[in-house]
């Protein structure tokens, strides 16, 4: 009766077909702009990084070219600015991670007999995510400025010369990069330790390892995935970033990273090609690098 | 008869499912199926895991597609309709209670979806049934594992469907609150008096509930029938082993009268009757239940009734409060299992007795695989997902002790 | 990534992490031993960790309330001053940039958190052949520096000739806050148990009627959580929107600007009010749920 009246409302032999309507209905939005507003825009700057200046020699304006010699240009021009993003990058990366695998063991293994305390230390790891990066940095400017109590101190203390600064410096670049990740670093460091199984440890232990050959040999290789995961989401943007290196921060003329010529071409010098092009060689380079660093870690299936 | 799921069923409707074939990318699900489950009863699909079972409730739910095979519910071809057109419900083996809602909002969801006027008081009525109602505003996540499943009861019992599927619905419940609600299940299927499909692994749980079990192997049926029958007349090896044990004997037919066979198993002849023997020449296997099996110290006088092997070694003897189990070893034979009531004091024999065992041919059944594929079937994989069926009951059995 | 995913579920405290509630089950108690260095070494580690991670942020908090005149360098005394009257300073310009913040953040979070649940949904639920190269296409701009993507972006504008305004802002926030929330919602999607959504079709629901009734609430901790990391990332940022704004003032980007002639304490008012707000949200989330779990617990 009924029944037999809706049975044939629905035609069946259309069902996957429909499906992958819905599939592409839901994806191509979003994966259009993806295209539109990332994947263009890189094969632009591709391009852009070839352009020569124009014939009329106007300031800012380029034509499409193969001027491939853009890369050659600045490398030669920029080498130390290069070597210095990665350098600092790198340094603070590793700090990082030294400041935080403590922090994180502690909020994620040892504070596991009390949530809310545990709960309340993740809520301050993530609070400066909450105001912002500039502002912090800038705190970190005044609070380590040559007439700072801080720095004065150290001068009294005869931990510092008396003549020396430290805003201005690649040590005050390195400390700026360090405090802003470390955010980054313990989040994940905290998800892989508040998982790992202490029975673990316990075992290790029980077969005659001392305190510290368990944390060598069993605790540190189980948190891996959490030390990867941070140290590319620290290096990654530290690599990247040029707001600590900037005059108006912790950096000097002598700490200039790879972001901040790039910004100086681009918005300041008009530049555009000069800009692209070390873009290019910062992506590329990050890519490189990481591809290379998963890969020795062992854990691709991360990404 | 045919039902809309505007409407309530009346009663429970036939399920008939035609010459289903279910293909998955890589693997056959179900080879052939053929069943018919009549209107008003409560049947149960009893199979090791990989068997076929819950596809095959899943293909009758609507949430699979047969890649062959008709579907009919109360004589009304389904095949081509969707889960929530189908008069069917479901409790699922994870029960599925939405979370988000309260359990009167999931009892009284399928009845808002057909827009059934009364949601509500429906809703409570069928949450009496299983005895919650007093929790009608909670949380899934604030019930107990029991009392979810009651929860799951209701919400599909409440909908009046043609056709309850239950898919292995007390596998997450302790033994004591199984016990309890397989009671309470098979006391609302008399109530309310709908077709019940249940799938499960656990036979004592198909034998208790179920009038009609179907032992399901590789994506077919073996065996269909009222448990009793099953267990006194397994008709495979199959069945003879995942349905309780069984004392299997393989050997060629040596004679035949009138009412019984004779079966020569390694110069011993054992007796069948005609009627309990599938098979009435050629090599057959032959078997009869532990516990029909009687143990004796002495060698028993001949008599035509009863089938004698001997003499053996008690090999095993584990002793188990009601019964004590007895293997024995019979040189050319194999080992006999034999289940003996605790009826003395301690058990009659141990470890090393010489020893005769002896059983009434009436007792005895033949079965109709060939002895060859028997032989084969013995080295397959499905023995060994048995066998660790076997040793979880065990080990529930001891947790419960 | 994971981390910023992290934030985003605390800081919504929406996600039901089982964290809390599983700890016991992973060996979580710690057994007692000889109280020795170890055992007060790291916990006082810890607390000067924190004082290190906390201090840029008193500062700020206590420098709001600093009577400066320009620059808001030296303390000069205590004023509630900068509070009452956050926009009469340099005619507004703070409270400019800071309204231009919130309303791309909001419009890009809205943009990014449709297009990417929609995303998160499909990676899921279906197979189809380009799903490794989509998910690659997701992934790539978190392994991208920000100052690529801004000079990327800023690259292709040029050469299409677009104006550089809030609509190129927006358009900038919404691409990398749309690979943030696929990433959230995808968790989410991902821990669904199927059999609900087949129970509801089993219960008579239409497939658009389990989506609006079965699925989509699921969804709703994981959406909300990836919308505030959204919000949270658009609001924060400076590097590409320094790169693609043209004229337009943003709150991170007049604090940049402003950073070499002196910041005014109004900005750190600006600043120290969106802290404590998120930081009052974190809290209320947080003891709900830590209610709720009691509440649970007592129950069962």
């Amino acid at each position: 009766m009924a029944f037999a009246a809706f049975a044939t409302t629905e035609a069946q032999p259309q069902a996957p077909k429909r499906k992958s309507r819905i599939a592409l209905f839901l994806l191509l939005p979003g994966i259009l702009y993806m295209v539109l507003f990332f994947l263009t825009p890189l094969i632009s700057l591709i391009l852009t990084s070839l352009q020569a200046p124009n014939e009329f020699g106007d300031i800012g304006v380029y034509d499409y070219a193969f001027n491939w010699q853009n890369y050659v240009t600045v490398v030669q021009e920029y080498w130390p600015h290069i070597l210095r993003s990665f350098g600092y990058a790198l340094v603070a990366t590793v700090l990082a991670l030294a400041f935080s695998y403590p922090l994180a063991y502690f909020i994620g293994v040892k504070a596991r007999r009390w949530p809310l305390l545990q709960s309340v230390m993740l809520v301050l790891v993530i609070a400066p995510f909450f105001i912002s990066f500039l502002l912090r940095t800038l705190a970190w400017k005044q609070l380590l400025s040559d007439e700072s109590f801080i720095i004065t101190s150290l001068k009294a203390l005869s931990l510092m010369a008396p003549d020396a600064h430290f805003t201005g410096t690649p040590a005050a670049v390195i400390f700026g990069l360090t405090y802003n990740f470390i955010p980054f670093m313990t989040l994940p460091l905290y998800t892989t330790l508040e998982r790992l199984d202490l029975r673990y440890l316990e075992a290790g232990s029980d077969l005659y390892a001392n305190p510290f050959t368990v944390f060598r040999k069993v605790t540190i290789p189980l948190s891996m995935p959490g030390i990867v995961a941070g140290t590319l989401l620290t290096f990654i943007p530290a690599a990247g970033d040029y707001v600590n290196a900037s005059r108006d921060f912790l950096g000097g003329p002598d700490t200039q990273m790879m972001g901040n010529v790039i910004e100086a071409n681009f918005l300041v010098l008009l530049n555009y090609p000069a800009a692209a092009a070390l873009s290019i060689i910062l992506m590329a380079a990050i890519l490189v690098l990481v591809g290379i660093y998963v890969r020795r870690s062992g854990t691709e299936d991360l990404l | 008869m045919s039902v809309s799921v505007r409407e309530f069923a009346e009663r429970g409707a036939d399920l008939e499912l035609v010459g289903i074939q279910k293909r998955f990318p890589g693997f056959t699900a179900i080879e052939e199926l053929d069943l018919t489950i009549p209107a008003g009863s409560f049947f149960a699909l009893l199979g090791p895991s990989g068997c076929g079972k819950t596809t095959t409730l899943r293909l009758v739910a609507g949430l699979e597609e047969p890649t062959r095979g008709r579907i009919l519910i109360g004589g009304t071809d389904v095949t081509e309709t969707k889960a929530h057109q189908r008069p069917v419900n479901t409790v699922f083996q994870s029960y599925a209670l939405f979370p988000h809602m309260s359990i009167i909002e999931n009892v009284a969801f399928g009845l808002r979806r057909r827009r059934i006027g009364d949601a509500d008081a429906r809703a409570h009525e069928a949450l009496r049934l299983v005895e919650l109602d007093h929790l009608a505003q909670r949380r899934p996540a604030q019930l107990s594992g029991g009392q979810q499943q009651r929860v799951a009861l209701a919400r599909a019992i409440v909908n009046r469907p043609a056709l309850l599927l239950l898919d292995e619905p007390l596998g997450a419940l302790d033994l004591k609150l199984r016990r309890q609600m397989q009671l309470e299940l098979k006391t609302i299927q008399e109530e309310v008096g709908l077709t019940f499909l249940h799938v499960t692994h656990d036979q004592e749980e198909a034998m208790t509930m179920a009038d009609t079990v179907a032992v399901m192997n590789k994506g077919s049926i073996e065996q269909m029938g009222a448990p009793e029958q099953l267990y006194e007349l397994p008709r495979t090896v199959f069945v003879a082993n995942f349905l309780g044990q069984s004392n299997l004997f393989t050997g060629r037919v040596a004679g035949t009268t009138d009412t019984a066979i004779a079966v020569d198993v390694q110069g011993t002849r054992l007796v069948v009757p005609t009627t309990r023997a599938a098979r009435h020449q050629g090599e057959v296997t032959i078997g009869v239940r532990p516990e029909k099996v009687a143990l004796h110290r002495d060698a028993p006088a001949v008599s035509p009734s009863r089938n004698v092997l001997g003499p053996g070694h008690v090999i095993d003897v584990s002793f188990s409060g009601v019964s004590t189990q007895y293997i024995v070893s019979i040189t050319g034979v194999g080992t006999v299992t034999v289940f003996a009531q605790n009826i003395g004091i301690g058990p009659i024999a141990s470890e090393g007795d010489e020893v005769w065992v002896s059983w009434d041919v009436e007792h005895g059944f033949g079965l109709d695989d060939d002895p060859a594929d028997a032989g084969k079937f013995a080295a397959d994989d499905d023995t060994h997902a048995i066998a660790v069926q076997r040793r979880e009951a065990l080990v529930a059995e001891l947790e419960e002790s | 990534m994971s981390g910023e995913v992290q934030a985003a579920a605390v800081l919504g405290g929406l996600q039901e992490s089982e964290q809390l509630e599983d700890s016991g089950h992973r060996g979580g108690r710690v057994r007692r031993q000889r109280i020795g260095l170890g055992d007060w070494l790291l916990p006082v580690y810890t607390v000067l960790a924190f004082v290190f991670l906390l201090i840029p942020i008193v500062y700020t908090l206590v420098f709001s309330f600093n009577d400066s005149i320009k620059s808001n360098i030296s303390w000069r005394g205590f004023t509630f001053d900068k509070w009452l009257n956050v926009c009469n300073v340099e005619g507004g310009a703070v409270c400019e940039a800071f309204a231009n913040s919130i309303v791309i953040g909001l419009v890009a979070t809205v943009i990014a958190t449709t297009l990417g649940t929609m995303i998160a949904i499909a990676l899921v639920r279906y197979r189809f052949r380009a799903r490794s190269s989509i998910s690659l296409l997701l992934f790539l701009p978190m392994a991208t520096p920000e100052v690529v993507l801004g000079a990327g972006l800023a690259a292709q504008f040029l050469a299409v000739g677009v104006p550089k305004d809030m609509t190129t802002i927006i358009l900038a926030h919404t691409m990398f806050c749309i690979s943030f929330v696929v990433v959230t919602v995808k968790a989410r999607v991902a821990s669904l148990d199927p059999a609900l959504e087949e129970a509801g079709r089993d219960l008579y629901g239409s497939p658009s009627q389990v989506f609006w009734r079965v699925t989509f609430p699921l969804l709703v901790p994981g959406i909300l959580a990836a919308a505030l990391l959204s919000f949270a990332l658009s609001f924060d940022d400076f590097i590409i929107t320094n790169f693609n704004s043209g004229s337009v003032s943003t709150f991170p980007k007049y604090i940049y600007i402003s950073a070499s002639r002196g910041i005014p304490a109004e900005a750190n008012v600006i600043a120290s009010a969106v802290f404590l707000f998120a930081l009052v949200l974190v809290i209320v989330a947080q003891v709900s749920r830590a209610a709720r779990a009691k509440r649970l617990a007592k129950l069962s």
